[in-house]
């Protein structure tokens, strides 16, 4: 094993359910210490891939290794290097938070003091010390949540797998999932995350791939995707809406092209062709006295990006919902 | 709840996966320490959730004293010549009802998202399996002695003596638990718990009532006494009469013991299997 070797490299992955394909060729490469972001709406197919990975679910088609360990042949090692946060919370109900952290330490094969010293750390770490004792079924959403991640960390894994971590909680709680996932980033382990907020993707995400209907339609940075969909665009807004008329053929006039009008708002959208362009437009309305509000230049955002690559939005899908159905 | 400030990681960066050692498969003594841990968890489970303990405390009770009254006098002329009879019947009934409810319970568990993380983690394929079912042995135990306490309590007086009962008791836990695993290879291959307990049920009338659990087989036509006489819970039955009445290691212990472990050798692997590859 090299230092250079792939985190995660996935050639071709497919899987069937009866005449479904669910995943449908796949090609991933994960650097090691990265966090890479798989993208997609309900029912793309990511919890599928992920799953597939994890050795969860058997490979249909096609070839996948983790660190250069073969996935499908040599599914314990693959276990040994991989900790799993499920899309649910995949920790015990009936148990408190700390038999739950104490019985995954066991199963690791840490002895009972260990596993207790762990699990107690881990709790702290977390901030959940004061829930240590209460069974999970009392838990929040967001408790779970830390507690399943938790629960991954105890055998330190250098690759971390988090299916939608944050779907479903609310935006402190999101939030703080966020800066433990760049803590965890931090101290050196690789990160697979499949999200379908484009924001979460692009708040954490090194790179990208955008999944649709069981294929990877796009894979870049975040820049690279939005860059990749069309240039920048600049958002006016007029102190005056009544001169909303006068601006547009201003602009009209500068750059050969009528901008997108929201004249209730005295606004208007303005694609550029390149960014440099905003300037000429600002220094022409000021030179007709227009006064302007607000400007704003901007790349498209991940749901223009999304758009454009589907065809559809991201947060619906007419495909079956097969990742609840395996998850 | 605040965000963590320290680092995440006890020794602060994780090992990267060069400088790691992989184990190829658990070993023996590996595979038996999960096992164990998942049995403590199922022991958790049943000391928060008493109602699992309704089928092995009331049924023996209800069961033993009912149709001790009710074939007593028709079949043996009175209760107290029935109860030898009846009493090594009803334990294999109720071990096998027990182990019914063992593939019912696990199929109930398997759906949770908490199997997700023992599929995930490098752990033997047998242990989420094998844990809950030896913790079940509690289990088959209460059972096997609240239907002997009830029995002496309306006069079962066994003659096989301590030993005796003894032997039959450990023969109802090992019975129970080797019929269980019939019941959780069902649980790896039906749709839901649901689908155990219907199907359990269709396996479970046949075997205990087309034995000798009640009666004796000569009165049977002769087609139905070639069922009985091959159906395994017979044999458990005869082996257990054997035992507790007389003290006798016989033929049929050996039997009763011999075809249990067939049932785990067969089932036990179908079980693991369909598990790792299925579930």
């Amino acid at each position: 094993m090299t230092t250079t070797e792939l985190a995660v490299s996935a050639e071709g992955l497919v899987k069937r359910f009866g005449t479904f394909t669910a995943v449908d060729g796949v090609d991933l490469a994960v650097r090691p210490g990265e966090v890479f972001g798989v993208l997609g709406p309900n029912g793309a197919g990511k919890t599928t891939t992920l799953s597939m990975l994890a050795t969860l679910l058997p490979i249909d088609g096609g070839r996948a290794s983790i660190f250069g360990v073969d996935v499908a042949s040599s599914p314990h090692q693959i276990r040994q290097l991989v900790g799993v946060t499920g899309q649910y919370a995949s920790v015990d109900e009936n148990l408190t938070a700390t038999e739950n952290l104490v019985l995954f330490g066991r199963l690791l094969g840490h002895s009972g003091p260990r596993a207790r010293a762990t699990a107690g750390d881990l709790l702290e770490r977390f901030g959940l010390q004061e829930a240590a004792t209460r069974q999970i079924k009392n838990f929040s959403g967001g408790m779970r949540r830390r507690l399943d991640l938790a629960a991954s960390l105890i055998a330190q894994p250098p690759l971390i797998f988090l299916d939608e971590p944050t779907t479903g909680l609310d935006p402190r709680t999101r939030g703080q999932m966020w800066s433990t996932i760049r803590e965890l980033v931090a101290g050196g382990s690789t990160i697979l995350l499949t999200t379908q907020y484009l924001d979460e993707a692009d708040q954490l995400a090194d790179r990208i791939a955008v999944i649709d209907r069981g294929r990877k339609v796009a894979e870049g940075t975040p820049e690279e995707l939005k860059t990749s969909v069309g240039d920048s665009t600049l958002h006016v807004r007029l102190s005056d809406k009544e001169q909303t008329a006068a601006a547009a053929r201003i602009v009209e006039r500068l750059l050969g092209e009528a901008p997108v009008l929201t004249p209730e708002a005295g606004g208007l959208t303005i694609a550029l062709p390149d960014a440099d362009r905003a300037a000429d437009v600002l220094i022409g309305l000021r030179q007709a006295s227009l006064s302007i509000a607000t400007a704003t230049v901007r790349q498209p955002t991940l749901d223009e990006v999304f758009m454009a690559l589907t065809g559809h939005g991201a947060e619906q899908s007419d495909s079956p919902e097969t990742d609840e159905e395996v998850a | 709840m605040s965000a963590p400030t320290q680092t995440l990681l006890p020794q602060g960066r994780v090992t990267p996966p060069s400088e790691r050692t992989l184990s190829v498969r658990p070993s023996v003594a590996d595979t038996w320490r999960q096992t164990l841990a998942m049995a403590w968890r199922a022991l958790k489970k049943m000391r928060r959730n008493p109602e699992q303990f309704f089928d092995v405390t009331i049924q023996p009770l209800l069961f033993t004293a009912m149709f001790a009254f009710i074939f007593g006098g028709g079949l043996a002329g009175s209760v107290e010549d029935y109860l030898p009879w009846l009493i090594p019947g009803i334990l294999a009934q109720t071990a096998l009802t027990a182990s019914m409810a063992t593939g019912t319970q696990m199929r109930e568990d398997m759906d949770k998202g908490v199997f997700d993380r023992f599929k995930s983690l490098p752990i033997a394929r047998i242990a989420p399996l094998a844990g809950p079912m030896l913790a079940d042995l509690i289990r088959y135990g209460i059972a096997a002695t609240l239907t002997l306490l009830t029995g002496m309590a309306i006069g079962y007086r066994p003659g096989g003596g301590v030993l005796g009962v003894l032997g039959g008791w450990l023969l109802t836990l090992f019975a129970g638990w080797s019929l269980s695993w019939i019941f959780a290879w069902l649980g790896t291959v039906a749709r839901s718990a649901q689908a155990v307990q219907g199907i359990g049920m269709m396996i479970m009338f046949p075997l205990t009532f087309l034995s000798n659990v009640f009666t004796d087989p000569k009165t049977m036509p002769t087609w139905l006494q070639k069922f009985v006489s091959v159906n395994p819970v017979s044999q458990v039955v005869t082996a257990c009469r054997d035992l507790i009445n007389n003290g006798d290691v016989t033929a049929h212990v050996l039997w009763a013991v011999l075809g249990c472990s067939i049932v785990v050798a067969i089932f036990a692997p179908l079980a693991v299997q369909s598990y790792s590859r299925k579930m």
